[in-house]
């Protein structure tokens, strides 16, 4: 009698499993009902057609980056040219790898640790009273559009981070990486740091909800054993957050990668590398496709396309990376405890 | 009630009287001067705007350089003709061509001629012709500076072309010494700005750049910058932000945008005196200029070394760009008769209040032939 009401167990149970007699007939035919197979077709065809666009996209994609590369004549992946237009057509990449991942890597070495420390101090440290006023600033950080983040970058942080480059200069030149030429701060550096205030929020997020995970007992344990509070942090609030920090340093990287017009209010970008974060040097997948799509021809749009296209599996490369990580260390952290 | 409607009207009003001087102050026009002969030109529109039989929508899309001339027509024009809808969106000349030769609009927009591919690529859209540019809006491309304690400054197209490639790193250089005797040049970093987005206005400027200093130029034009080093920024507006913020930088942008202050060079030609950013002078320039289309292709070869005096060398031209022959027989009443408004002395003389160089009148004498030809 229950059978019918749970829809669940028709479809887990196949139909000779059901007792023979009324009630089993009635459960059989109720797994076919009209209601049941147009829901059926129509989750079904959702999951379909989520295949079908993904295909039909990553099909159109790949025959126009074809359709680009095939006609290149410098190489795709180590020329410092970007000119799909010129008579012959010759354009890289190798720039805009370069600028992508320097200005991430970038965001991600100022953004993860103040995240992780801003997380772990609304969980554990601070009154909730405080941590929840943190959060709730946190929270509207992340509801800013990237544009007014550029603007902002644009008029106010950058004719600011004279001071800062100059210091940098002074006492970290000689590496040769902070280097300073007395241009206008527009360089890597400036997008990084840029970046790294949009990401923030994301990872702060959700490193602050993993923390919050963490089991009573866990700390409690340390806690009995003598741990200072740090100490809890360090053996077992950290350890268990741990996937969830990569993951939320991954949700970041993805922003990072992508940002479009931030970046390209506030970077000079040009086609060659630097040594210096502090020169203009380098440029982005998604700041070079904002600024060249408008005027390009139609080879030009195709090799942005193409451009496109790495960066998307850039994006699937660092994702599957992350992932793997985290299946890694499932064992070693406490999630499975 | 009555209270509460009387407000919602002065706030449309409000709004109204807002966007209306925004649309003033983005077209460049400086003070009231522009504003009220605007208002006169609306009111001798009425009789002299010929409407004929045209109505219904008119898309348009291309060149943003020309943007601010397009609306100014626009406003004139809808007004005179009730029947007619243009939208003109500003998607670049290259987005706009495109969008021309696969039939999508009336008229394209461009601030370079047609080329080969693209003219016969048209041929499928224009029965029995081919597209054809029409030269109608002119500007200058201005050189601005940020020099603190500097208010003049002369340079010529060699000392150009140096600090855009990198060459000459300070202002206290001797080549810009030279040039400016008078001026006391402090001891600063060159901050040469470039456009990172491709863009016309890159095209022209450094087509300048090759033709009028061919030795100290090396790179070919064209609307991405190829020269190395140097800063960028996107847009005209950023370039003129990037000027007016950073002390030392120098840049180049449509003279539209060199205002609130931002100070212009005097560019040095074979004339006798160092010729200034103007209109007037962009004008002078372009008359130079010589027909290289064929046909009813009125294509123009610019001149970037005149030698007359008050020619300002550095300009860029726009082209609307139509069908010959064969135009679209639903919207051909309609764009003939804008055409032949912009063409005109009415639509030729908004130009200036709107920051822009009309055409000289030998040129702007062919344009309107060849649209009363149009088909």
């Amino acid at each position: 009698m229950d059978i019918t009401t749970d829809p669940q167990k028709p479809a887990a149970a196949p139909v000779p499993h059901q007792p023979p007699g009324k009630d089993g007939k009635r459960a059989a035919r109720g797994a076919t009902r009209p209601g049941d197979r147009i829901f059926l077709g129509l989750s079904r065809g959702s999951g379909i057609l989520v295949l079908a666009i993904m295909a039909a996209i990553a099909a159109f994609l790949s025959y126009r980056a074809w359709l680009a590369i095939s006609e290149d004549e410098a190489n795709f992946f180590t020329s410092f040219e970007w000119n799909p237009s010129g008579i012959p057509p010759e354009f890289g990449i190798a720039v805009l790898v370069f600028g992508t991942v320097v200005s991430s890597v970038i965001a991600m070495a100022i953004a993860v640790p103040v995240s992780v420390g801003i997380a772990l101090f609304i969980t554990h440290y601070a009154p909730r009273k405080l941590g929840g006023a943190i959060a709730y600033v946190i929270d509207l950080l992340a509801a800013v559009p990237s544009i007014v983040y550029g603007l902002w970058g644009a008029l106010f942080l950058v004719p600011h981070m004279d001071g800062l480059f100059g210091w940098l200069d002074e006492y970290l030149g000689w590496t040769g990486i902070f280097e300073w030429s007395g241009g206008a701060p527009r360089s890597l550096l400036t997008v990084g740091i840029l970046l790294a205030i949009m990401i923030l929020p994301i990872i702060t997020n959700v490193s602050r909800e993993v923390f919050r995970q963490v089991p009573r007992m866990h700390e409690e344990a340390a806690l009995a054993l003598g741990a200072t509070r740090w100490e809890v942090i360090r053996m077992s609030v950290i350890p268990f957050g741990r996937s969830g920090i990569i993951s939320a340093s991954m949700l970041g990287l993805g922003r990072a990668l992508g940002e479009t017009m931030a970046v390209a209010m506030v970077l000079s970008p040009t086609f060659d590398i630097n040594a210096s974060l502090l020169d203009p040097g380098g440029g982005t997948f998604a700041q070079n496709i904002a600024s060249k799509f408008n005027e390009a021809t139609v080879m030009g749009r195709d090799a942005l396309i193409a451009s496109g296209l790495v960066l998307f599996v850039i994006t699937l490369l660092v994702n599957g990376g992350a992932r793997m990580i985290i299946a890694r260390r499932k064992e070693y952290s406490g999630a499975n405890a | 009630m009555k209270l509460q409607r009387m407000n919602r009207r002065a706030l449309a009003l409000g709004a109204l009287a807002v966007s209306g001087a925004l649309a003033l102050t983005a077209c460049g026009s400086d003070d009231t001067g522009g504003n009220s002969s605007g208002g006169d030109a609306s009111a001798a529109a009425d009789s002299n705007i010929k409407c004929d039989d045209a109505k219904g929508q008119l898309q348009a899309s291309g060149s943003s350089a020309q943007k601010n001339a397009i609306d100014a027509w626009v406003k004139q024009y809808v007004a005179a003709c009730n029947g007619v809808q243009i939208n003109y969106n500003p998607t670049g000349s290259g987005a706009g061509i495109t969008a021309f030769t696969q039939g999508q609009t009336a008229f394209a927009g461009s601030d370079s001629a047609l080329k080969p591919d693209e003219i016969e690529a048209s041929k499928k859209v224009c029965k029995d012709g081919q597209a054809i540019d029409l030269p109608m809006v002119g500007g200058p491309i201005a050189v601005g500076f940020n020099v603190p304690g500097v208010d003049t400054l002369a340079l010529d197209a060699p000392t150009l072309a140096k600090i855009f490639d990198s060459q000459i790193t300070n202002w206290n250089d001797e080549a810009i010494a030279k040039l400016n005797p008078d001026a006391k040049l402090p001891d600063l970093k060159i901050q040469a700005f470039h456009r990172s987005d491709e863009s016309g206005t890159t095209d022209n400027f450094t087509k300048y750049l090759k033709d009028a200093a061919p030795k100290d130029w090396k790179y070919e034009p064209g609307k991405s910058w190829e020269a190395k080093g140097g800063q960028s920024a996107q847009g005209s507006s950023g370039l003129a932000g990037q000027v007016k913020q950073t002390p030392g930088a120098i840049s180049y942008f449509e003279l539209s945008y060199a205002k609130d202050g931002i100070k212009t060079v005097d560019i040095k030609t074979q004339a006798a005196e160092p010729v200034k950013a103007t209109v007037d002078n962009a004008t002078a320039a372009i008359g130079a200029a010589k027909v290289v289309g064929t046909g009813k292709d009125l294509a123009l070869e610019l001149d970037y070394t005149p030698a007359a005096d008050g020619a300002y060398p550095i300009v860029l031209v726009t082209y609307e760009i139509v069908c010959d022959k064969g135009n679209k027989a639903e919207t051909l009443p309609a764009t003939k008769s804008f055409l032949n408004y912009i063409a005109s002395e009415d639509g030729q003389g908004l130009l200036k209040d709107a920051g822009y160089a009309p055409m000289p009148t030998e040129i702007i004498t062919k344009v309107r032939e060849t649209i009363s030809g149009l088909s």
